[in-house]
């Protein structure tokens, strides 16, 4: 049974215990940043009209949120295992050190989406943006996949300054030739195969169907993945004393 | 230009053959290959430009024939270019590398604990005989209420947000699965589970052996938050947030590939092989404001039922940043001196960067008193405490518990040579080689864990008998207890004690 919560005017530590309360999947109307929504949550739906606060589905662990909205900052932090969809646009630091699961935004994604993100054994995170992500993506990866798909119309670049700095794992996938954009020396750009993309193409469809679009049409465009060139990259920079 | 970079050995093994009887133990305990038998001459040689001193083959000679001497070939030094100085200038002009060191702070830097000294009753106020007289040294970790409350039908209202109830003043401090071995983690959690204090997993994540600790362990998130997930934050009995570490303030933590092997990669969930890089920020925490959504988020996630403590490192501002984070909803402070240890930290910033614990200590204490907000957080300091009289002048500075890790080591064996980073510990602590750790016994362990702490627990309760005090409580910030020797005027002022003699 799903339970419809009205949460306008309530304060976040009131909605959080009232969420704890009991078991079941949840609807929450007028939300408002409201923070830390789902913060640890097993398995449940919750889907939210309106705008979540900062920190929604922090340490998520196995739930299934919908935003039929824009999310704020820190969307997914340490998340393990679930699945967040913004109809929207999110925040900085989306997915930090998140080790599992999906964050499908439609829109755009500020600073530092992706960052730490990482991965283990069948724990693959899979972040894809709709639109186009702010600087700093991807900083320090150290697995699971990115995938910005640069749908966005206001004609500013697929990704803003210094994305992939410190990269040790993982892949990044940007749906553009990315010819003006600067990588950093320790990761590899190039044009995605057939094989490279067939890596992605669950993902994509699992995106398409959530959000209404067409693969194939996403497809028919240049991808460059982006892979670091060693899992240790800093090895070499000390000397024993 | 070849000779250059060769230095003659700082160590020299002096073996006396007359009592060697070639048993080749120290050549099977050494796994910095020191010693070698040489079956022709019959008898075993050396290389000492292997050795660390870690004492572990003259601990275990059998009849005695070993001892490690420093070598008195010495380079030209004088008293601005010593020989650690210019061998460093060799070393990086050999390698381009940065210098990586382990283990605390070595320089002659003042050790405020040595010019403080405890007060004792003599005629008034008569001093307390632990041995006949209850003595209290239990405490309560976590935010306590400003004022007490009613409800309607005027009964006393006693929720309180949780707290950590340790039953001496004393918890092992974070050292991750990875940087110690198994049985040092195991020996660790064993002994905190026997002795009703606590141990920390470091940012290590947490063995799926050592959830059954989880009452005594606290679980550490940092900025790489490996291992960090939802049945990790609910193991344990706090959670911790690692913002600085004493050792290395203002960097994060680099655990090598080299070190991540099957067991240490499925309990910081990540690839076998792969450097575990912490970043230097939190790169979500650029604000008190960021660190408080943070705090929140792990309570929220926790359900409201565990303290977190915000670990840092005492720098320069650190009254400031101290008030700050207790006006975070952190419920504890733990605040890292800069003789802490580490698995490896640069040289320069392990020797160079941050301040005295005390001097710390006693200013945060100050400044949360100044501002009403003190018993908005519990204080926890480190780096280092090396006694039950550094615990105690500790708790009279104003700390209401203490973190130790060298003391805990050293009481498993590690003998302090400080070449933790080589992952070659003799003493099977600071390394994953399977040969080495099952040198560290955790029934063993433990047992001599468990004696350090119960002797430290005998001598505060005989500390706090002779000034009078039955209760751990009373001391805490009784800076009337502490006088100081040999500091100057503003150290003194710092410290907010008396000289000696006053």
């Amino acid at each position: 049974m799903i339970r419809t919560i009205d949460t306008a005017g309530m304060d976040f530590t009131d909605l959080n215990r009232l969420l704890r309360s009991w078991e079941g999947d949840a609807e929450l109307l007028n939300c408002l940043g409201q923070r830390f929504i789902g913060a640890g949550m097993g398995k449940r739906k919750l889907s939210i009209h309106g705008i979540p606060g900062n920190a929604l589905g922090a340490y998520l662990n196995g739930a299934e949120i919908k935003v039929f909205g824009n999310a704020q900052d820190a969307v997914g932090d340490t998340m393990n295992a679930g699945t967040i969809l913004v109809h929207g646009s999110i925040g900085d630091t989306a997915g930090y050190a998140m080790r599992g699961g999906r964050i499908y935004v439609r829109g755009s994604a500020g600073y530092r989406a992706g960052i730490h993100m990482k991965e283990y054994k069948e724990h693959i995170p899979v972040v894809i943006i709709g639109g186009r992500a702010g600087s700093f993506l991807g900083e320090y990866q150290a697995g699971g996949i990115i995938v910005v798909l640069g749908l966005h119309e206001d004609g500013k670049p697929i990704v803003g300054n210094f994305p992939c700095t410190g990269m040790h794992g993982g892949k990044l996938f940007l749906r553009s030739r990315c010819e003006d954009i600067a990588f950093p020396r320790q990761v590899t750009a190039r044009a995605a195969g057939p094989e490279d993309l067939a890596e992605i193409d669950p993902y994509l469809a699992e995106y398409c169907a959530a959000f209404g679009l067409d693969k194939a049409s996403l497809l028919d465009a240049p991808f460059t993945v982006v892979t670091p060139d060693s899992a240790n990259p800093y090895r070499q920079m000390y000397v024993a004393n | 230009m070849p000779g250059i970079d060769y230095f003659y050995p700082e160590f020299e093994v002096v073996r006396r053959d007359e009592r060697c009887i070639r048993c080749r133990v120290c050549e099977r305990q050494c796994a910095n290959e020191v010693h070698r038998y040489d079956p022709e001459r019959d008898m075993l040689i050396s290389d000492e430009a292997k050795c660390v001193n870690c004492q572990r083959c003259v601990s275990l000679c059998p009849t005695r024939a070993l001892k490690i001497v420093r070598s008195d070939c010495r380079l030209r030094e004088n008293a601005n270019w010593d020989g650690d100085t210019i061998r460093e200038v060799y070393k990086q002009a050999a390698s381009g590398g940065v210098l990586l060191s382990s283990m605390g702070n070595p320089k002659p830097l003042p050790v405020y604990w040595d010019k403080l000294l405890i007060n004792a009753s003599q005629v008034t106020n008569p001093s307390i005989d632990p041995l006949r007289e209850p003595m209290e040294t239990k405490v309560f970790l976590g935010k306590k209420p400003d004022r007490m409350t009613r409800d309607a039908g005027g009964k006393l209202v006693t929720d309180l947000t949780p707290q950590l109830e340790l039953s001496m003043p004393v918890m092992f401090s974070a050292m991750s699965y990875g940087s110690i071995s198994y049985n040092a983690h195991a020996s660790l959690a064993r002994a905190a589970t026997e002795m009703g204090v606590c141990y920390n997993t470091g940012e290590g994540g947490l063995h799926e052996d050592f959830y059954k600790y989880g009452p005594n362990t606290i679980v550490q998130v940092a900025s790489g938050r490996f291992g960090v997930h939802e049945d990790y934050l609910e193991a344990g009995a706090a959670i911790e947030i690692k913002m600085g570490q004493g050792a290395k303030p203002g960097i994060g933590g680099h655990l090598p590939g080299a070190k991540v092997g099957p067991d240490v990669s499925r309990t910081r969930m990540i690839p076998e092989g792969s450097d575990a890089i912490s970043p230097a920020p939190h790169h979500d925490i650029y604000s008190i404001e960021d660190l408080r959504q943070l705090v929140w988020s792990l309570k929220e996630a926790t359900g409201h039922r565990k303290p977190v403590i915000v670990k840092v490192a005492a720098v320069h501002n650190i009254a400031a940043i101290a008030s700050g984070i207790a006006r975070s909803g952190a419920d504890i402070i733990a605040i890292d001196g800069f003789r802490g240890g580490t698995g490896a930290a640069p040289t320069r910033i392990r020797d160079h960067v941050g301040i005295p614990i005390e001097l710390a200590l006693a200013s945060v204490d100050q400044r949360l008193r100044d501002e009403g907000i003190r018993n908005n957080v519990s204080l926890v300091v480190g780096g280092s405490i090396r006694s039950s009289a550094d615990v105690v002048k500790a708790v009279a500075l104003g700390a209401d518990a203490c973190y130790i890790a060298t003391a805990a080591v050293l009481a498993l064996g590690c003998h302090l040579c400080r070449t933790c980073q080589s992952g070659r510990c003799n003493w099977g602590i600071a390394t994953q080689r399977p040969d080495l750790t099952k040198r560290l016994n955790p029934d063993i362990g433990s047992q001599r864990l468990v004696n350090l702490l119960t002797a430290w627990k005998r001598e505060i309760m005989e500390l706090m008998g002779g000034m009078g005090i039955n209760s751990i409580e009373a001391l805490r910030g009784n800076r009337l207890m502490l006088r100081g020797v040999g500091l100057n005027e503003t150290e003194l002022r710092i410290l907010g004690i008396s000289h000696a003699g006053e």
